[in-house]
């Protein structure tokens, strides 16, 4: 096969497909969040979230996350119908603030974590989570 | 004698480490029709250990011909470092004359002419040779297998990868991790841990999907030169996702980098003054790995199948590739003192099969395990008049004739193969034989499927494989090459988003451009479902050869690829 540059063989049939991007975060997550926040940016150092890159299972994916010092942790899928996921309480005599979950994914999106910490400020974490059909590695 | 040559990247803070590779003039010698065998491995030995890396053999264990990749594009900032550069560019970067073995060994360039010349390449039995000839150097050097040994040829497949567990036994593996492996099931994978294998089977990265805790070993403790070594072996990542995970249902795999600084952590705690990662990331999953992860001395990479004749330099780790199918083997003598790794010497040594001589206990063995299919493996199909190869982003003559098999055999109008990249070549003029057809497609889920699918449908697998291959963020791709296509013309655009990157995908039977609502007759193989049907793969290959009588595989001008 032949590397061939803006290659013009097939060039003048068209694009027969309109681009399919993925799902990123809908404006209701961001109002969600906006909401939580009191309309403030959240910070992004103080605050982990472990998920993998792309889902095993769209059906389960385990996600964790971990916000030291925090009262209050949501979780959100940006891309699904309801993107709210969980919302995490910790008293005082929490031992340590963080949380593991599985949550259904409806396709590629950011699962993203906001956390309220004890000073009223707020930090977040995102990470895309593909969703893949798979079958041709190797 | 070799000249060493200090590489490029060489300059480790105020330490510095040093580190040469030593193929220097190999070129010239053969040129001069003296490269000898001591000219490949005698060396003065360094350091105080002494690692060799082997990985991707897929089960070949006799010499064969490889021809390597024509294009292997990189992406992000991947782009244009090695191992995404080929042919001319590879020379001169690592300063390899054009004809030279060393030329005929790691580019595609004039493969059929210097095939000729300096014969096939690899060998299990050439390769015990380089091993105990090491070992006569170093007698306590660590011998590691990255994986994707127990799959790949028609007696790994027979005895469920039995003959190569016994033969890596037989070489001295002292540990290993995996990925086709677990493509045998778990019961097998299991049985071969528990009564078969001798050395580690480490995986760091592999998690009990129910509990989501480690479910094996993940490191290694050596005790070599008076220092502690760990080894820590990572799985491929993607092995519930690009392999059927209905074979392994209860096991969760994953990059997992915070895992990895974990096991790194706990192996420097408990006293490792080095610390090596036996990996099957694939090359720019390691990159960023060596980037990211702190602590990790030497990553010896795999899955991707590049050689790349020098260490690749990032941050403090030095990462080796040691090529696929036997072709090398890397040496690599570490001086490891006063609390860390002070120096570091690689040498990617090529296994040219005439010039090594096989180590006659080891060819013994292997004999003993091809003896009971020799008949079958040895049965003639038919002949090719071209080159016969499988690696490449996009196509490759291999796939190119089974796709070929499929639509004919299975009347379809569109056919797919899966972007694998392990698979002997077969030179022009030669014949095939039955093994042939097994070294490109032995493995345990080979149903040649029929089924009808929409255009969308057509457009959105298309676009999911590019992306595991073209993300610009290597923890998203999962190492294989394109899925090939016959049948089907397409452009891709490398640089655009998942989505917007295959246009112009056109039937090439009738010339009209794949209509998304409409339905088309597809054939493939190789589907990760549960459960599908057809004949296996290479009974359609070998049906198709045989009405053939002689094939070819002429150039393949469908894609038009838009790299820039």
């Amino acid at each position: 096969m032949k590397l061939t540059r803006r290659d013009t063989i097939l060039a003048a049939m068209g694009t027969a497909f309109v681009a399919m991007l993925p799902m990123r975060a809908a404006a209701t997550t961001e109002d969600a969040i906006a909401e939580f926040t009191g309309g403030t940016t959240p910070g992004g150092e103080g605050i982990t979230l472990t998920a993998p890159e792309i889902a095993e299972n769209g059906n389960t994916v385990p996600i964790e996350v971990s916000a030291p010092g925090a009262t209050e942790i949501r979780v959100y899928a940006a891309g699904n119908p309801t993107p709210d996921v969980a919302t995490f309480m910790f008293g005082p005599l929490a031992a340590a603030q963080m949380a593991s979950t599985r949550i259904r994914l409806a396709g590629t999106q950011d699962v993203v974590a906001v956390a309220k910490l004890a000073d009223g400020s707020f930090v977040e974490a995102r990470q895309e989570v593909k969703v893949t059909i798979g079958g041709c590695g190797g | 004698m070799i000249s060493k040559r200090h590489f490029l990247q060489a300059s480790l803070s105020a330490a510095a480490l040093v580190g040469a590779s030593g193929f220097g003039n190999w070129g010239r010698l053969a040129a001069q029709q003296r490269l000898s065998q001591s000219d490949l491995l005698d060396q003065p030995t360094t350091g105080n250990v002494t690692l060799i890396h082997i990985t991707d053999i897929h089960a070949q264990t006799q010499p064969i011909w490889f021809r390597e990749p024509e294009i292997n594009l990189g992406v992000g900032d991947a782009r244009g470092k090695p191992p995404h550069v080929t042919g001319a560019a590879f020379r001169d970067m690592f300063g390899i004359t054009q004809g030279s073995p060393l030329d005929y060994a790691l580019t595609y360039d004039d493969f059929v002419a210097l095939g000729q010349t300096y014969g096939k390449m690899g060998g299990l039995d050439r390769i015990a040779t380089v091993v105990k000839h090491i070992k006569g150097d170093r007698d306590d050097a660590i011998v590691l297998d990255g994986g994707d040994t127990w799959q790949g040829s028609l007696p790994a497949l027979r005895t469920n990868g039995a003959d190569m567990v016994r033969l890596f036994n037989a070489l001295g593996t002292d540990a290993m991790t995996s990925h086709w492996e677990f493509t045998l099931g778990i019961d097998r994978v299991t049985d071969i841990i528990e009564n078969e294998l001798n050395g580690a089977f480490l995986g760091a990265n592999i998690f009990d999907a129910m509990w989501d805790e480690p479910a094996y070993e993940s490191t290694k403790m050596f005790e070599r030169g008076g220092t502690k070594v760990a080894v820590i072996g990572q799985a491929f990542p993607y092995l519930p996702i690009a392999n059927p995970s209905y074979m392994f249902p209860d096991l969760s795999f994953g990059v997992r980098q915070e895992r990895i600084q974990q096991v790194v952590d706990e192996a420097r705690a408990a006293g490792a003054e080095c610390v090596v990662l036996l990996s099957h990331n694939g090359f720019d999953v390691d990159r960023k790995v060596a980037q990211n992860v702190t602590g990790i001395d030497v990553i010896l990479t795999g899955h991707t199948h590049d050689a790349i004749p020098e260490p690749v330099q990032v941050n403090d780790t030095f990462l080796i590739a040691s090529g696929s199918h036997g072709k090398f083997v890397s040496r690599v003598d570490l001086d490891i003192r006063d609390g860390g790794m002070q120096g570091i010497e690689h040498r990617l040594i090529p296994i040219f099969s005439d010039v090594i001589a096989p180590d006659p206990e080891m060819a013994a063995l292997v004999e003993e395990t091809r003896a009971p299919f020799k008949d079958e493996m040895a049965e003639v199909l038919g002949q090719t008049e071209d080159l016969l190869y499988r690696r490449g982003n996009f196509n490759g003559t291999w796939d190119d004739l089974i796709c070929e098999a499929l639509i004919s055999e299975r009347e379809a109008d569109i056919a797919l193969s899966p972007g694998f990249r392990w698979g002997a070549s077969v030179m022009p003029g030669q014949d095939i034989t039955r093994e042939d057809v097994f070294n490109a497609t032995a493995m345990s889920y080979p149903n040649a499927y029929r089924s009808e699918m929409t255009g969308e449908t057509l457009h959105l697998i298309l676009e999911d494989v590019a992306d595991n291959l073209f993300n610009p963020d290597p923890y998203y791709q999962q190492g294989g090459d394109m899925v090939r296509v016959g049948g089907l013309g397409y452009r891709i655009d490398i640089n655009q988003p998942q989505g917007s990157r295959i246009t112009e995908m056109t039937l090439l039977k009738t010339g009209e451009l794949i209509a998304a609502d409409k339905s088309y007759t597809v054939a493939g193989w190789a589907s990760v479902n549960e459960g599908t049907e057809g004949p296996p793969i290479w009974d359609v290959v070998e049906a198709h050869i045989r009405n053939q009588g002689t094939v070819t595989a002429p150039e393949n001008t469908t894609i038009a690829v838009v790299a820039e």
